[in-house]
């Protein structure tokens, strides 16, 4: 009896294998998610049109990566039928991965922005929107994280720090709309590039709220809690 | 998860992994329950309550005394003669075990069906027949069979052969013979010993839709180890383990959400994710 206790069937192991590869797959979509939007913001400021273009190139990975990570999902549903634990962590990882897609999909935005703005003289030297991005991509790290420690306190932990930059990301979002919107008050002329910043420090928020849906995933799995 | 501490795994489950229902009256209720075969105990302490027109499934590895417990609800037990059982098990507001209780008539009123289909060998309509027989019930004899099989969704099926053996029949029509005949005499309490283990996947749908609806008047017990099946049909399920000393206990009771969804107990958890029995 003891000893069967300690024997984890062949099955069992074989499962869990599939969820640790289940696991790399994330790990690395997110890398490739991560790159993106610091690709995309660098090319921005500094009017690289080549690696705008490589961006947008490379979504397609981020796209496979999530159907590939769908179908794992779907065929450890479907094979496993799993429970508790096992289930959570699945459909964590599915709704993870849509996520991880769709900051893909900002990052694609912005580069194609930055392509639209093309050699457009800049508006002004763009330190805000880095600065935001640099702490959305730090957030989604960190959601990254808290997804992976499967864990409930340290998601709590790091729920509580992520929502206070959160927070901070929206004060620079506030902060840049008030700045463009100056500048298109001071010279009409500066409404389009304006517009066009406008739309690139959106999907930066954008980034930082699709953190805090990992994070919230991240708690489902460690927790089971559904919605707040 | 400390699944190989032995002390761990002997620990009967915590009261805060164990559901009562402060709004309910239980149909059934086992407190401090212990069973003993010979000088050895097989289950020890359980306390549960089963609440009335629910489908409450009995989880747990081989061994741990799921069967032992279910036949505590209907005295089945004082069949095996060396088997003792101490404690209570209160039933509709008396205790079954108490000297005056006649057993069989508590069997007729909570019924059982077992894993293996068990007709008699006699025809399908003497097998369902059989309890209202006994009990007198022998007005309108043809109507209770009728209804009892068409209750037990197997009417269509042997309508037309009512005198053949009730042996005659494939596995999952004399299993839903069987709960028909458990049926007949209008039990308050099914208690079902996995009874579509031995059953091909549309006779045990069938036998899952029957335990869906006869929960609307009828409280079902059911012993599964198919967790999908238990997920599907109970409302609530209770999980029992042995330790290393062998005896089994309650770990833990809760809706299935708990169970299946978040189990509080590691040792849940390790058994519904396949890690342990
Ligand atoms: N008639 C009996 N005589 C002696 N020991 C018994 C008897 N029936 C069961 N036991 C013992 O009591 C313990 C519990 O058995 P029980 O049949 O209740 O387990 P179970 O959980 O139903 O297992 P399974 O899933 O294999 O049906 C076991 O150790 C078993 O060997
Ligand atoms: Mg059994």
């Amino acid at each position: 009896m003891k000893e069967r206790r300690n024997i984890i069937s062949k099955g069992r192991q074989e499962f869990d294998r599939d969820l640790g590869r289940l696991e790399a797959e994330l790990i690395l979509m997110s890398g490739l998610v991560e790159k993106a939007i610091f690709n995309a913001l660098t090319a921005l400021k500094n009017r690289d049109l080549a690696r705008s273009r490589r961006v947008i190139d490379e979504d397609d990975s981020v796209d496979e990566a999530e159907v590939e990570i769908e179908k794992s999902c779907i065929e450890l549903i479907r094979r496993q039928a799993p429970m508790a634990g096992d289930l959570r962590r699945i459909i964590a990882s599915l709704q993870v991965a849509s996520e991880l897609e769709r900051i893909g999909d900002y990052a694609e935005g912005i580069a194609k922005i930055s392509i639209t703005m093309g050699n457009q003289p800049p508006l002004k030297e763009l330190i805000d929107i880095p600065r935001m991005g640099d702490m959305a991509v730090n957030m989604l790290k960190r959601a990254l994280e808290a997804f992976i420690s499967r864990d409930a306190s340290s998601v709590r932990a790091l729920n509580v720090s992520l929502e206070k930059d959160d927070d901070a990301v929206d004060d620079l979002y506030a902060k840049v709309q008030a700045d463009l919107m100056a500048l298109v008050k001071s010279n009409p002329d500066n409404a389009e590039r304006a517009t066009y910043l406008m739309w690139v420090a959106h999907n930066v928020e954008r980034v930082a709220d699709r953190a805090m849906n990992i994070v919230e995933r991240a708690r489902y799995q460690a927790t089971g809690e559904v919605g707040n | 998860m400390a699944l190989n501490d032995t002390d761990l795994l002997s620990q009967a489950g915590s009261a805060e992994n164990i559901m009562t229902f402060d709004d309910i009256e239980p149909i059934l209720e086992a407190r401090d329950l212990s069973v003993s075969y010979g000088t050895k105990m097989a289950i020890s302490n359980v306390a549960i309550q089963i609440p009335k027109n629910s489908v409450v499934s009995l989880i747990g590895p081989s061994g741990c005394g799921k069967s032992t417990l279910l036949r505590c609800f209907n005295r089945m037990n004082d069949l095996i003669s060396s088997a003792t059982v101490r404690g209570s098990v209160n039933f509709a507001g008396q205790d079954i075990y108490a000297p005056a209780v006649d057993p069989t008539e508590i069997r007729f009123r909570i019924g059982m069906v077992f894993q293996r289909p068990n007709p008699f060998p006699k025809s399908i309509y003497e097998n369902v027949a059989f309890g209202p027989k006994i009990n007198g019930m022998t007005d309108d004899l043809d109507a209770v069979v009728e209804n009892s099989l068409r209750r037990a969704a197997v009417w269509d099926e042997v309508k037309d052969r009512l005198g053949d053996s009730g042996l005659s029949v494939s596995g999952g029509q004399q299993q839903r013979i069987c709960i028909a005949r458990a049926l007949a005499v209008n039990p308050e309490v099914v208690l079902m010993d996995e009874p579509a283990s031995a059953l091909d996947p549309i006779s045990t749908q069938a036998i899952e839709q029957l335990i869906q609806e006869l929960s609307s008047e009828v409280t079902i017990v059911i012993v599964t180890h198919n967790m999908q099946q238990a997920t599907r049909i109970s409302d609530y399920a209770a999980v029992m383990m042995a330790g290393e000393e062998r005896v089994g206990r309650l770990i833990e009771y809760g809706t299935n959400d708990q169970v299946f969804g978040n189990p509080k107990d590691a040792r849940t958890e390790a058994y519904v994710t396949g890690r342990i029995g």
